[in-house]
C-alpha cells in the first residue's frame, strides 16, 4: 500500500502531515500563513488560512492536470471563393463549440486562475473519430448540423474542424490561493469539508467540498473533478439555521452541526445530485448539552458535545443517514474526524494529542480503544541523526548574493545577544495592517513561550518580495549558531553591530532551549509582528531552488523554537487523504523519547537491510561450505548411513471422472516420491477410484505433469492437473480438495515435487516465459533453445509451467529480467527477484523479495426485471425467465445476500453499489433495456423493451503474498518494456506504459539493478490510449481507446519520450484493441478478435504501409526479441473439450515468412495474457534433419496440424 | 535479477545444516570375542541425527563375526568417552572429536554398557520419543507450546520420519510452522538453547533466554555466552582460549541469537553450542 498522509494543524496554525510510512510529523513548509483548518482527500488538501481564503494544495503527481479546450472553426462554401469563412447570416458562429450555439474564437479562452498556464499554442485535430484526416483536419457535410465525413464529397456544402490547446495547472504542492469574487461568499468561512469521491467516478476525481461562514451559512463547491481541481464557484444551500461546522464523508453522508446544538443531515445525495436536496433534524446526542462538532465516514458518523464527549451513531448506512441512536464512547476530545475506510481521528481535551480509533473495522465501526499517535515533529530531531534535513535543506537557503538585499525596515539588533544566547526572537513586520488572531494559551502552553505568528500577507508578489529578501536572515542565523557550513564572511555579520539585512516578517528564533522572549526586542512590534519561525522556513524553502551549492549542512534543528522535550498541541486533524485501516501496520505509537526513537530506529532498519550483507552471515555460509569441504569431500565413496526411501503422502479427494455422465466422484490420492537414479527425485501420482464395485487407478509421472492449476470455483474448492495429453484432449484431471488449505498443501507439494523432478529451483530466468490466468494467478515457463526452433519446435503443450504468487491482470517482461505486472485494481508491481509466495510457504518460497501484495477487483450481479401491462416493471418474470437477481447469464441464481466473494482469501470490501459503466449505457437509476433476456441491452427504454436489467457491483479485497513491490502511485492499464539485451545493469532501459485514465506514461531510471524505475514522464496525447508497446529498436506503437493506431516519432536513447505521434489507419471497419512490437514485427489485435500483421515496416519507413489478417478468434498477442509470436486464442478445440483463453505459438515464424504458417496449441483454457518479450534464446542451428536422421526431434503428431492454413484462426470453433 | 551477485539463501543455510554429514570408521572393541577378525565398518552419519537411528548397518556388520550370546546392547565410545545416544551425533563429534584428524574413529562395545553414563536405547520408539519431547520442549519455550500443541499426531509423525528417513522436504514441510513468530515480536518467546562444555561436571547449561532485549535491541550469540559462559569468550589482549562452535563452525559472536535459532537449531528444535578449548598447534 502506498504512503498517504494524515493532516493537522497545530494550535499555531502550523500545517503538519504524517505518512503512514513515516514515523514524524513533517511540517508543511509551503504553507505561507498560518492555517485554521485543513480537509484532505488523497490527491489533495484543502484549507481555510488566517486570512480567511481557502487555499488548494494539489499533491504533486508524475500526471500533470491537463485541460483541453477545443473550439471549432466552421466555413461554408460558395461559387466564387471556395471554403470560406462567409457563413449565411442563418449558419452558426464561425468560431463555435461543438454544438455551433456558442461563439468562442480562439482569443476568447482566458485560465481560469494564476494557478494554470497554457502549454503551447492553438493547433488543429487531424483526427477524426479514430481515422486520420487530411493535413488540415477538415471534415465535411451537407449543411449544419449534420453528419460529417473526413472526405469532401459533391454535396460537401459546409465543413469544420476542431483546434485543440491545453492549459496545464502549474500549483503543484503549493497552497494556492482559490479566487473568490466577494458577491459570491459576502462573510469568510470558519469550516470546510470534503468528500463525496465515493459517490461517482465521473467525472474522474469528482470532490464534493462544503463550507461554513462565519454567519453559518453553508456553501457547496461546484465543478471540482481532476481536469478543474479548483473547481468552479460557490453555491450557497438553504440550511434551517446557523451552522456551526460541516462534515462531509467520502460517500452520501453529510452532517453539520448547528450553533444551537442540533444536528442535520442531507438527504438526497445521489450520483445525479451530489449537492443533495433537503436537511432532516437529529437531536443531539445528550439532551442538556448541545453537539460541537460531527464527523462522517462512509457508514458512520461522529460528535462531540459541549463537554467534549464523544459519541458514536448506530445504525448509519447509506439507505439511513441519520442512524438509530447516540452510544456514549469513552474519551473527551475537543476534535475528530473520520478519515479512509471509516478510520477515526481526534485530538484530545486535555493534552492536544492526536488520537487514532484502533480496531475499527466494517463490523465493528466503533472500534476499541483511543490510542496516541506520538512521534516527533521533523524539527525535533537532533542535528546529526535526521537524514531528511540534509533534504530539506538543499537548495533551499541560500541565494548566492547574501549581502545584496534589500532592506525593508531598520532593524536594531543585540548582535552580541545573538551570538551569545542564541535564544531569542526576533520579528519585525511591514505589514501594519492587520493582526491575525493569535491562538489563545493553552494551559499546557507556558506562557513565555514565543507565539508565533505571522503578518497578513496579502499577495502572491508581495510574498516573493518577502522571500527575497530573507537570506540575510538566515545566515544572520547560521552565524548566530555558528552553523558549521556558514562561509567566514558570515561569521562576521553579526559583529558589525548593526544589521541592516534583517528584513521584514522574519523571526528569528535559533533557540534550541526554548528560552524566553528577551524583553530588550522591544523594537520589534510583537503585537503586529507574528514570527512564525516555521513559516520563515516555508518561505525561504520557496524562495530559491537555484543555489545548491551553498547550503550543504544546515540543520533544521537550529529553527525549532521548541524544546525537544515538548510536545505538539494540535488543533485540527484531518484523515480524509489517509489510507490506513485496522490492519495497517502503523510505526506511529512507539516512540518514547525522540532521541532514542531516532536510534533505535534506525539501527532496526540497518541490520533489517543489511543482513544480506552482514558480515555475521557471509562468515556462516563461508564457513559451512569450508565445513563440507572438511568433512565430506574425501570421504564421498563412504556409505551413506540412511538410505533414501520412497515417501508417499495419501489423501482423500473428489475427482471430475473421466466418463460420462461427467461428475464428482471420491477417490484416495497418493503421491509417492522417491529418488530417481541419478540422483533427482521423481514422483507418481496415483488416484484410486471405483469403476463398478471393482477397484481401478489412475496414475501419472510427475516428470510428466506440465502445470497444476487452481480452479478455486465458489462451491469446490478445485485444482486441475495437465500433462501434454491432457492439454491436447482440453480435458484436465480435475480433483477437488475438503477444504482451500488442504488444496493449497497438496498444490505446494505437488509444485515442488514437479520442480524436483525437472532439476528446476529457485527464481524463474531473464528469459522466462510469463502468463496468467483469469483468476489473476501467476505462472512462468523457463523456454528451452529448441522452443523457437525451425522447423521443429518443442511443441509448446510440453511446456512446464510453475506458480508465482501474487496476484495481476497482466505481466511484462524483457531480456534483462525486468518485470512488470498490473493488478486488477490497476496497481503497477515490480517483480523482486524472488519466486513462491501465496500459498507457496516454507522451502517453496524464497525467504527474501515476498511481500504482502493486495488486490481489487468487483464481483457483479443482474437484478432482472419484467413489464406487464399492469405494474409497469416488476421483479416478477415469466416462469421461463432467468432468476430475477442472477449472474449476467442468467442461468446461475445471484443475489446480494448469498452472494460469496471469489475464495475465502478475498473479503468484501464495500457494499453492493449500483455500476453504471456497463456497455450499452444504462438509464438514471442504472438500468438496462432490452426487448427480451438476453439480447442487447441499451440504457433507454423504446417502445418494444418488455425487460430491463441493472448491474450492482460490489468490491473484494485479496491478501497474498508474492516476489512484488508496488510501484505507487499511478494506477497503470498497459506496460511494455523494451525488449533488449542491455550492455550493463546500469543502462536505463526504456519502459512505457498506459494510466488507467489513459495518459501515456514513460518510465525514467529502469535498469536491471532498478527494476522499479524512478519517476514517470508524461508524453502527451489528444485522447486516452489502452494499449502500447515497444520494440527492440524502439519502435513504440500504441492505440488510442477509439481504435486508431499510433505510432510514436524519433525514439532513442538520447529522446526516450520521442517527439510526436503519427497516426496510423486501422484495418478497415475495425477498432484495433491491442498492439505488440518485437524485433521487427508489429502485430495488432481487433476488438472482434483479428490479428493483424504491419505489412511494409522497414527502417526507414516504420510506420508501415498496411495491414494483412492473420488469423481470428484472437484474444492477445506477445511479439517477442526473436519476432516470435504467441497468442491467447478462444475456442481452441481440443479431442475432448473446447477451450477458450488458450495460449498459442505460431510456428514458421522466419525472417522471410514472419506471419508464420500454423499455429501450436498449449496450456487453457482460462489463460488470459501471456509475455514471451523476455525470450531472446537462439534456437539452435540446425540443418536441415532428413527425414531418417534419428538424432532431429520427432515431428509432431500431425492432428493439430491438421487443416491449418495461413489464414487459419488461431482456434477451430 | 535485483543483485546480480545473488547471495545465497537463508535456506541454503538449513539445507547445509540438515546435510552435513560426519565420515565414520566403526571399529569393534578389542575385547569383544569374535569368532574373526572384525573389519572396521565406514559410514557417512548424518549430524543432526542419533547414533543409534543410524547404526543399523554398523550392528548388522559386527553381528556377522560374533556369536549372539556374547552380543548384549551396542554402545559407542570415543578415546575411553562413552558417546551419549541422546545428542546429536554433530554435538558429540564437534565436543568430543573436533580438531581431529578425520575420519571420526569410533569403537563399538556389545558387552559392559556403562549405565552411570548412558541412557538405554533397546529401539528407535526411545530415540523417537526423545527427539519429540525435545521438539515440545523446545515449542514450550518458543511458544508456550502453542504451535506444537496445534498440530496433529501424524503432523508430529512426519517431523519423525522426516528426520528417520532423512527427508529434508518432508521434515521442514512441518519444522517451518515451529519456526514462525509475529513479526511485531521479533523472534520466539525463549531461544531453546543448550551449552555443552567439555570441562565442566555439567551435563550442558540451560536457561531462559530471550532475542530480543526489554530495550528493544537484538540479542546475539555473545550476548548469550556472557550470560551463560563467560569464561567461554576471550578476555581482551588474551589470546582465544574456547571456541563456540555450532554445527562445526565458529559463527561471529555479533550474528543475531534469533537468527541462528532460526537457521542453526538441530532437528529438535534447540541450538546446541559446544564450548571446547582452542586447539593449541
Amino acid at each position: 500500500m502506498p504512503a498517504s498522509r494524515l493532516w493537522v494543524v497545530d494550535v499555531y496554525g502550523r500545517v503538519f502531515s504524517l505518512s503512514t510510512a513515516g514515523q514524524q510529523w513533517e511540517q508543511c513548509r509551503d504553507a505561507q500563513m498560518e492555517f485554521k483548518r485543513v480537509t484532505a482527500a488523497q490527491q489533495c488538501c484543502w484549507g481555510i488560512a488566517c486570512d480567511n481564503n481557502v487555499y488548494l494544495n494539489v499533491h504533486a503527481s508524475d500526471l500533470p492536470i491537463r485541460y483541453q479546450e477545443e473550439t471549432y472553426e466552421n466555413q461554408r462554401w460558395n461559387p466564387i471563393g471556395g471554403f470560406s469563412d462567409h457563413l449565411l447570416p442563418s449558419d452558426r458562429w464561425q468560431w463555435s463549440d461543438i454544438t455551433g450555439l456558442k461563439h468562442q474564437p480562439l482569443d476568447s479562452f482566458e485560465l481560469p486562475s494564476s494557478s494554470w498556464e497554457w502549454e503551447g499554442d492553438w493547433y488543429v485535430d487531424e483526427n477524426f473519430e479514430g481515422e486520420p484526416t487530411e493535413k488540415e483536419g477538415w471534415t465535411y457535410a451537407i449543411d449544419f448540423p449534420a453528419f460529417y465525413t473526413k472526405n469532401k464529397k459533391m454535396t460537401s456544402c459546409v465543413r469544420r474542424r476542431r483546434w485543440l490547446r491545453y492549459r496545464r495547472y502549474k500549483d503543484m504542492d503549493t497552497w494556492a490561493k482559490i479566487p473568490s469574487p466577494q458577491m459570491e461568499t459576502p462573510d469568510p468561512f470558519s469550516d470546510i469539508s470534503c468528500g463525496g469521491w465515493e459517490i461517482s467516478e465521473e467525472p474522474r476525481g469528482r470532490l464534493s467540498l462544503w463550507a461554513v461562514s462565519l454567519l453559518g451559512k453553508v456553501w457547496f463547491r461546484v465543478g471540482i473533478y481532476h481536469h478543474n481541481p479548483e473547481g468552479s464557484m460557490w453555491e450557497e444551500v438553504s440550511v434551517p439555521g446557523e451552522v456551526l461546522q460541516i462534515s462531509c464523508g467520502p460517500g452520501d453522508l453529510v452532517w453539520a452541526v448547528l450553533w444551537e446544538g442540533q444536528l442535520i443531515v442531507r438527504q438526497g445525495i445521489t450520483r445525479d445530485c451530489s449537492k443533495g436536496t433537503s436537511w432532516v433534524e437529529v437531536e443531539s446526542p445528550s439532551p442538556d448539552v448541545g453537539a460541537t462538532h460531527v464527523a462522517v465516514g462512509i457508514n458512520t458518523v461522529w460528535a462531540l458535545t459541549k463537554d467534549n464527549k464523544v459519541w458514536f451513531r448506530r445504525g448509519v448506512d447509506s439507505h439511513n443517514p441519520c442512524g438509530l441512536g447516540w452510544i456514549s464512547m469513552v474519551g473527551e476530545m475537543i476534535t475528530i474526524n473520520v478519515g479512509l475506510n471509516d478510520q477515526v481521528f481526534a485530538i484530545g481535551c486535555e493534552d492536544r494529542a492526536v488520537y487514532f480509533r484502533q480496531g475499527v473495522t466494517t463490523s465493528e465501526l466503533s472500534g476499541k480503544t483511543w490510542k496516541a499517535i506520538s512521534v516527533p515533529r521533523d524539527g525535533d530531531r537532533s542535528h546529526s541523526s535526521a537524514s531528511t534535513n540534509s533534504l530539506q535543506s538543499a537548495g533551499c537557503f541560500f541565494s548566492g548574493e547574501v549581502r545584496a538585499q534589500s532592506v525593508v525596515s531598520d532593524v536594531e539588533l543585540d548582535t552580541e545577544k545573538v551570538s551569545t544566547d542564541g535564544a531569542s526572537c526576533l520579528v519585525t513586520s511591514t505589514s501594519p495592517e492587520s493582526v491575525v488572531d493569535a491562538p489563545t494559551d493553552n494551559p499546557d502552553q507556558p506562557i513565555e513561550t514565543p507565539k508565533p505568528r505571522i503578518p497578513k500577507v496579502t499577495s502572491d508578489s508581495f510574498i516573493s518580495e518577502l522571500i527575497s529578501d530573507r537570506e540575510p536572515a538566515k545566515t544572520l542565523r547560521e552565524g548566530g549558531s555558528a552553523g558549521p557550513a556558514v562561509p567566514e564572511e558570515e561569521e562576521t555579520l553579526p559583529s558589525e553591530g548593526e544589521v541592516k539585512a534583517l528584513c521584514a516578517d522574519v523571526a528569528i528564533c535559533p533557540s534550541q532551549s526554548g528560552g524566553p522572549l528577551d524583553p530588550q526586542w522591544s523594537n520589534v512590534d510583537l503585537e503586529e509582528a507574528q514570527g512564525q519561525l516555521a513559516q520563515t522556513g516555508a518561505a525561504l524553502d520557496a524562495a530559491d531552488t537555484s543555489s545548491l551549492s551553498s547550503v550543504a549542512t544546515y540543520t533544521l534543528a537550529m529553527e525549532d523554537p521548541y524544546g525537544t522535550d515538548e510536545h505538539p498541541l494540535w488543533a485540527w486533524v484531518s484523515g480524509g487523504g489517509c489510507s490506513v485501516d485496522s490492519h495497517s501496520h502503523l510505526n506511529w505509537f512507539n516512540s518514547v523519547n525522540t532521541s532514542s526513537l531516532v536510534g533505535s530506529v534506525q539501527s532496526m532498519s540497518l541490520s533489517v537491510t543489511s543482513a544480506q550483507t552482514a558480515a555475521w552471515r557471509q562468515q556462516i555460509f563461508e564457513q559451512l561450505t569450508e565445513r563440507t569441504k572438511r568433512e565430506m569431500d574425501n570421504f564421498k565413496h563412504y556409505e551413506q548411513a540412511i538410505e533414501q526411501s520412497v515417501w508417499v503422502k495419501k489423501g482423500t479427494m473428489q475427482w471430475w471422472r473421466d466418463w460420462k455422465p461427467y461428475k464428482w466422484i471420491d477417490v484416495h490420492f497418493a503421491l509417492e516420491q522417491f529418488s530417481g537414479p541419478e540422483g533427482n527425485k521423481d514422483g507418481i501420482l496415483f488416484i484410486y477410484y471405483n469403476f463398478y464395485e471393482e477397484k481401478k487407478y489412475l496414475h501419472a509421472f510427475v516428470n510428466e505433469l506440465t502445470i497444476l492449476v487452481p480452479v478455486l470455483n465458489e462451491s469446490k474448492h478445485t485444482f486441475a492437473i495437465y500433462t501434454p495429453e491432457r492439454t491436447k484432449q482440453r480435458f484436465p484431471i480435475r480433483l477437488a480438495a475438503a477444504t482451500e488449505l488442504e488444496m493449497h498443501d497438496w498444490l505446494a507439494l505437488l509444485s515442488v515435487s514437479c520442480c524436483h523432478s525437472r532439476g528446476i529451483q529457485g527464481p524463474p530466468s531473464k528469459q522466462a516465459i510469463w502468463s496468467i490466468t483469469c483468476k489473476g494467478d501467476i505462472f512462468v515457463s523457463e523456454p528451452s533453445p529448441a522452443l523457437e526452433a525451425m522447423p521443429y519446435p518443442t511443441p509448446c503443450d510440453q511446456m512446464f509451467w510453475r506458480q508465482v504468487g501474487g496476484h495481476l491482470r497482466m505481466v511484462e517482461c524483457n531480456t534483462v529480467g525486468i518485470v512488470w505486472g498490473i493488478g486488477y485494481d490497476h496497481t503497477a508491481w515490480v517483480y523482486t527477484g524472488g519466486y513462491g509466495g501465496g500459498f507457496f510457504q516454507g522451502l517453496a518460497s524464497s525467504t527474501d523479495n515476498i511481500y504482502t501484495q493486495t488486490d481489487v477487483k468487483s464481483v457483479y450481479i443482474y437484478e432482472n426485471q419484467r413489464w406487464n401491462p399492469l405494474e409497469g416493471f416488476t421483479n416478477r418474470g415469466l416462469p421461463t425467465d432467468r432468476y430475477m437477481w442472477s449472474d449476467a447469464s442468467g442461468l446461475h441464481e445471484c443475489t446480494k445476500t448469498n452472494m460469496k466473494p471469489p475464495s475465502t482469501q478475498w473479503t468484501w470490501v464495500s457494499d453492493w453499489a449500483i455500476d453504471y459503466s456497463v456497455s450499452g449505457g444504462t438509464d438514471k437509476e442504472g438500468w438496462q433495456y432490452a426487448a427480451d433476456f438476453p439480447v442487447s441491452y441499451h440504457g433507454r427504454k423504446g417502445k418494444t423493451d418488455f425487460v430491463r436489467r441493472k448491474r450492482w457491483s460490489r468490491k473484494c479485497k485479496l491478501t497474498t503474498t508474492g516476489p512484488w513491490q508496488e510501484i505507487p502511485p499511478i494506477a497503470l492499464s498497459d506496460v511494455t518494456i523494451l525488449p533488449c539485451t542491455a550492455q550493463s545493469n546500469v543502462d536505463e532501459v526504456p519502459l512505457w506504459a498506459i494510466s488507467n485514465k489513459g495518459d501515456v506514461l514513460c518510465r525514467l531510471g529502469v535498469t536491471a539493478l532498478t527494476p522499479a524505475g524512478s519517476s514517470w514522464l508524461h508524453v502527451g496525447t489528444d485522447q486516452p490510449f489502452k494499449s502500447i508497446s515497444i520494440g527492440a529498436a524502439s519502435q513504440v506503437w500504441a492505440i488510442a481507446r477509439d481504435g486508431s493506431a499510433f505510432y510514436r516519432g524519433s525514439v532513442s536513447p538520447q529522446s526516450p519520450a520521442g517527439d510526436c505521434w503519427y497516426h496510423i489507419p486501422s484495418p478497415s471497419k475495425q477498432k484495433l484493441r491491442q498492439v505488440s512490437v518485437g524485433r521487427t514485427s508489429v502485430l495488432t489485435v481487433d476488438e472482434n478478435g483479428n490479428l493483424w500483421y504491419r505489412q511494409g515496416v522497414t527502417p526507414s519507413y516504420p510506420q508501415g504501409s498496411s495491414w494483412e489478417h492473420i488469423s481470428n478468434n484472437v484474444r492477445k498477442v506477445s511479439v517477442g526479441p526473436l519476432d516470435q509470436v504467441w497468442i491467447i486464442a478462444d475456442k481452441v478445440q481440443g479431442s475432448h473439450s473446447l477451450s477458450c483463453g488458450t495460449v498459442c505459438h505460431r510456428l514458421g515464424v522466419q525472417p522471410v515468412e514472419p506471419k508464420g504458417i500454423l499455429w501450436d496449441y498449449g496450456i487453457g483454457g482460462g489463460w488470459d495474457h501471456i509475455t514471451v518479450r523476455g525470450n531472446s534464446m537462439e534456437p539452435p542451428r540446425v540443418r536441415l534433419p532428413s527425414l531418417t536422421d534419428a538424432s532431429a526431434p520427432a515431428p509432431r503428431s500431425p492432428i493439430p496440424f491438421r487443416n491449418m492454413e495461413v489464414n487459419s484462426s488461431a482456434g477451430d470453433s | 535479477m535485483i543483485l546480480e551477485t545473488f547471495m545465497a539463501d537463508d535456506k541454503d543455510v538449513l539445507r547445509d545444516v540438515w546435510f552435513g554429514r560426519i565420515p565414520t570408521s566403526f571399529t569393534l572393541n578389542q575385547d569383544e570375542v569374535t569368532e574373526r577378525e572384525a573389519e572396521p565398518y565406514y559410514l557417512l552419519l548424518p549430524r543432526v541425527s542419533y547414533l543409534t537411528l543410524v547404526t543399523d548397518k554398523v550392528k548388522k556388520h559386527f553381528l556377522k563375526v560374533m556369536r549372539a550370546e556374547d552380543v548384549e546392547e551396542m554402545w559407542f565410545e570415543y578415546e575411553g568417552t562413552p558417546l551419549k545416544w541422546h545428542y546429536p551425533i554433530g554435538v558429540l563429534f564437534d565436543l568430543h572429536a573436533s580438531n581431529t584428524v578425520l575420519p571420526w574413529s569410533i569403537t563399538v562395545h556389545f558387552k559392559n554398557f556403562p549405565d552411570s553414563d548412558l541412557l538405554h536405547c533397546p529401539s528407535s520408539s526411545v530415540v523417537e520419543a526423545h527427539f519429540m519431547s525435545s521438539i515440545k520442549e523446545a515449542d514450550a519455550l518458543k511458544h508456550k507450546s502453542q504451535v506444537v500443541n496445534d498440530m496433529q499426531k501424524k503432523d508430529h509423525k512426519q517431523l519423525w520420519m522426516g528426520l528417520q528417513n532423512d527427508k529434508f522436504d518432508q521434515f521442514w514441510a512441518m519444522n517451518r510452522k515451529l519456526m514462525e513468530y509475529p513479526t511485531e515480536e521479533g523472534g520466539f518467546r525463549y531461544i531453546p538453547f543448550r551449552i555443552y562444555q567439555t570441562m565442566s561436571d555439567r551435563p550442558f547449561i540451560q536457561r531462559l533466554f530471550r532475542p530480543v532485549s526489554p530495550e528493544g535491541n537484538v540479542h546475539t550469540l555473545g550476548d548469550l555466552m556472557k550470560e551463560m559462559d563467560p569464561a567461554a569468550l576471550p578476555n581482551d589482549g588474551e589470546p582465544k582460549r574456547y571456541q563456540v562452535v555450532i554445527h562445526g563452525i565458529e559463527p561471529l559472536l555479533e550474528t543475531p541469537l534469533q537468527w541462528l535459532s532460526e537457521h542453526l537449531s538441530h532437528p529438535d528444535n534447540f541450538l546446541h553450542i559446544c564450548v571446547i578449548p582452542t586447539p593449541t598447534d
